[in-house]
């Protein structure tokens, strides 16, 4: 007798609330494909689609490190200068030195994979906030990459160094299948995993979690650390990208992070994200700033515009989650 | 209308999605009584309560107060029209004072903006000295036992000039003492011409303070009656639609060898404790809330550190770090705090079950999940979970569900040593036997059960021996055939509690 007897698009409320509850961001990405598409067809095209997943790479890598982290309660704020440090790294050892690349890639790599391990184990070991903790550890990341390239660019010209981002693999960008690898695993990792249930039990109720027997101070601090390698995989990618090392990279890279996750459905609260959200969300925040290209918008209006859909997202995520009262 | 109702639900209706919570229910209340509500969880209690609250808004029906036509906007309005809550989770600011957590949103203030502390204090003392309250309004809440909070939220509603009081479970933290205590406030409260509706799962207290009763079932009605003249078993079976014969089914199964012993456990809030447990034994651990026995097992278990003292597992002695030792070496425990330690609610029911069980699922680096599944749903079923589907999360779930949930956890890491403390706190009827009946099937497999329980008749029910707690020490045990027998009763047990000999 209390039925709900309103119709949207043919569903009664109820279900239209669930659909959108699960789906919501997807159709906020259709919808925005389709009215760019409209707009500027060429948006469309195979080539510019392509180009949009290359350009994500990079934050998607961050964001699927910052999803870990805002499952368990925290964030790392450290990624940004993580990208510095690793490309300032790899300047220095293979611009300057002529060091092996791949064994230069592979201490770069493991610098900021440490740094990662630092983090986790300040958060986890001494309760310490993360948000002060990888604020802390950002300043210091950043500093150390200026310290060792002195504030200097370094080129890197090896042609076989900027195959990395420039490369092709069976004519899919390299950029594109260091995506779809990371997704794969990280989805294994999160959904198929000891590891992934423990990081969800965590964010979810630590003191559960300590009470069946879960090592929430491994278990943070391997997020952090993944979080830390991601990172500096974002900044291996970045540096062949633009063929210079140096320390002013990644600024701000934190923010497209969490913007992809919050919008990927992760919830700050803790214990809710999924892999293939992370992934949604990245592909949104690329088609804003490609598509507000092709619409020529200037580019100071960008920032505006995430902010705003960001907070619509969310508040339509709010609504669409709401229980039924 | 013959009869003088200060509140009247009628024809209330309230359905969640595809859910009917509510069907076409009444409740009226007269002034000035204690009025029951008894149900199994589920059966819609709390969710008329939070209707006549204002947290919902009924899909059809009608409430008249005062004999005015009413409708609640929250709580906040609902406390404004002189209908307060007592929730049965209690959740104190712990950094305020008595006296601004009681004037909280009614500041006394200067002028508009200014608090004027001074004054407020003043009001607070006066209210506090009304009911004999043991601290000044300057005492921080974090310093109050959970009975004192809960103590400091009647006199709330009451400085609101509260004419109904709901109160939803409580005394499900309060030890025997505290309950009287409670019990004279109520009393008091009713002489006053307050009434009050009290929820409660335990029959003994509802015969003891309630002048009349309204039965709910599955979300229906089903009838009001005075408490005078009418039976615990009619009300029982008025509850269920069956008649219970038998509330606590322990089956006796043989005692085998010791399984568990500790020896002199000393820690915060317990000294010097020691006992055994043998296969299929159920340990009883009584005594007021506070007396150290929650304590004793948090430490066991590796929740909280032992200051010293020994703990012996089938004649071995054992170091006990945190939970995950204990878990490793088959000692498994299900805390008194549901929320806090038991489940992450936002999970599904699956994830939580095999959260502690997730390495015997292991196929190489991932998760066997079809096996994870099948089992999960196994130990779902046995343990009688009601649910639509183990992905379901366990926010969808009710108090007495989410503990089977937490059971099932533990039951599927097959425990040699399994330690309950309170286990049935907050669960319904039909929840409560289930639990009751499975625990006596967990020592017929031949688990040590150590059990916690605040309610008497419980412990005297299900234990085959029980250990009195007295301020952090052992009092005294009986022994099942003592109670049989009838040699020892509920009196001198608490006899014991209190400290005598």
């Amino acid at each position: 007798m209390a039925k709900n007897d309103k119709k949207v698009l043919g569903m009664d409320q109820d279900s239209f609330r669930m659909f959108m509850g699960k789906y919501g961001i997807g159709i906020v990405l259709i919808g925005m494909v389709i009215i760019i598409s409209i707009m500027r067809p060429r948006f469309i095209q195979p080539t510019n689609l392509l180009n949009i997943f290359t350009q994500i790479s990079i934050n998607g890598l961050i964001a699927y490190g910052m999803c870990l982290a805002i499952t368990t309660g925290g964030i790392d704020l450290s990624v940004g200068s993580q990208l510095a440090l690793v490309s300032c790294i790899l300047g220095q050892l293979v611009g300057v030195k002529n060091m092996n690349m791949v064994l230069s890639i592979i201490i770069a790599l493991a610098v900021a994979t440490a740094f990662g391990f630092l983090n986790g184990v300040l958060i986890a070991k001494f309760d310490m906030f993360p948000f002060v903790v990888t604020l802390s550890t950002q300043l210091i990341i950043r500093s150390i990459a200026q310290i060792i390239s002195n504030g200097q660019a370094v080129s890197m010209t090896s042609s076989v160094f900027k195959s990395i981002y420039s490369g092709n693999f069976l004519g899919i960008p390299r950029p594109i299948v260091y995506l779809a690898i990371v997704v794969i695993i990280m989805y294994i990792v999160m959904h198929w995993t000891r590891f992934g249930r423990y990081v969800y039990a965590v964010g979810g109720n630590v003191n559960a979690a300590i009470a069946s027997g879960v090592s929430v101070f491994w278990t943070k601090t391997l997020c952090y650390t993944i979080s830390g390698l991601l990172a500096g995989l974002a900044g291996l990618i970045f540096t062949s990208k633009t063929g210079a090392a140096q320390a002013n990279i990644g600024v701000g890279y934190e923010t497209d992070a969490v913007a992809a996750c919050v919008l990927g459905g992760t919830s700050f609260a803790g214990g809710i994200s999924t892999a293939p959200g992370v992934l949604l969300g990245s592909i949104i925040i690329g088609c804003i700033y490609n598509g507000m290209n092709f619409l020529r918008i200037d580019s100071y209006y960008q920032s505006m515009t995430k902010g705003i859909i960001i907070i619509c997202a969310v508040l339509l995520d709010m609504v669409m989650n709401k229980k039924n009262r | 209308m013959a009869e003088n109702y200060i509140l009247e639900c009628s024809g209330i209706s309230k359905a969640f999605g595809g859910t009917q919570a509510l069907k076409d229910v009444q409740l009226h209340i007269r002034p000035g009584e204690v009025h029951a509500l008894l149900g199994e969880n589920g059966a819609g209690k709390s969710t008329l309560m939070k209707i006549i609250i204002g947290l919902y808004k009924q899909d059809e029906g009608t409430i008249t107060w005062n004999g005015k036509p009413y409708q609640a906007r929250g709580p906040v309005d609902a406390i404004n029209q002189g209908i307060s809550m007592i929730h049965q989770e209690l959740n104190p600011e712990p950094h305020l004072t008595i006296a601004e957590t009681i004037f909280l949103k009614r500041e006394s203030t200067v002028g508009t903006f200014f608090l004027n502390k001074k004054e407020q204090n003043r009001r607070a003392e006066e209210v506090l000295k009304k009911f004999d309250f043991p601290f000044g309004p300057k005492t921080m809440m974090k310093d109050l036992t959970l009975a004192q909070v809960q103590m400091i939220e009647i006199i709330k509603a009451v400085s609101c000039d509260a004419k109904l009081i709901i109160m939803d479970e409580p005394t499900s933290s309060l030890d025997s003492e505290e309950t009287e205590h409670l019990f004279r406030t109520i009393r008091d409260l009713r002489s006053k011409g307050v009434a009050i509706i009290y929820i409660s799962h335990r029959m003994e207290e509802i015969f003891e303070i309630c002048d009349r009763v309204s039965v709910f079932r599955d979300g229906t009605y089903v009838s009001s009656r005075d408490m005078d003249g009418v039976t615990r078993d009619e009300l029982i079976s008025m509850m269920v639609g069956r008649e219970v014969k038998n509330i606590f089914p322990k089956v006796d199964c043989p005692i085998g060898k010791p399984v568990f012993r500790v020896e002199g456990l000393t820690g915060k809030g317990f000294r010097d404790i020691s006992f055994e447990v043998h296969a299929g034994e159920i340990l009883g651990l009584s005594g007021l809330v506070g007396s150290g026995r929650s304590e004793t097992v948090r430490a066991i278990f590796g929740l909280d550190p032992l200051e010293s003292g020994k703990i012996y597992l089938d004649g071995q002695e054992i170091k006990i770090k945190n939970p995950r030792d204990a878990i490793k070496r088959g000692i498994c425990m299900v805390n008194e705090d549901r929320k806090g330690y038991g489940l992450c609610l936002q999970r599904s029911i699956r994830e939580n079950i095999s959260l502690p069980n997730l390495p015997e699922k292991q196929a190489g680096l991932l998760l066997n999940q079809r096996r994870e599944k099948k089992e999960c749903q196994e130990a779902a079923q046995m343990l009688t979970v009601k649910c639509a589907s183990i992905e379901h999360t366990g926010l969808s779930l009710s108090g007495g569900n989410q503990q089977k949930v937490v059971l099932a956890k533990w039951i599927m890491a097959t425990p040699k040593v399994l330690i309950l403390d309170e286990p049935t706190r907050g669960v319904d009827v039909g929840a409560k036997s289930d639990i009751h009946t499975l625990m006596c099937q967990f020592a017929a497999k031949g688990m040590a059960v150590i059990m916690i329980s605040s309610e008497l008749p419980e412990i005297m029910g299900m234990s085959d021996r029980i250990l009195i707690y007295h301020e952090g020490r052992l009092n005294g045990s009986v022994d099942r055939s003592e109670i049989r027998g009838g040699s020892v009763t509920q009196k001198e047990i608490l006899e014991k509690e209190f400290g005598g000999k």
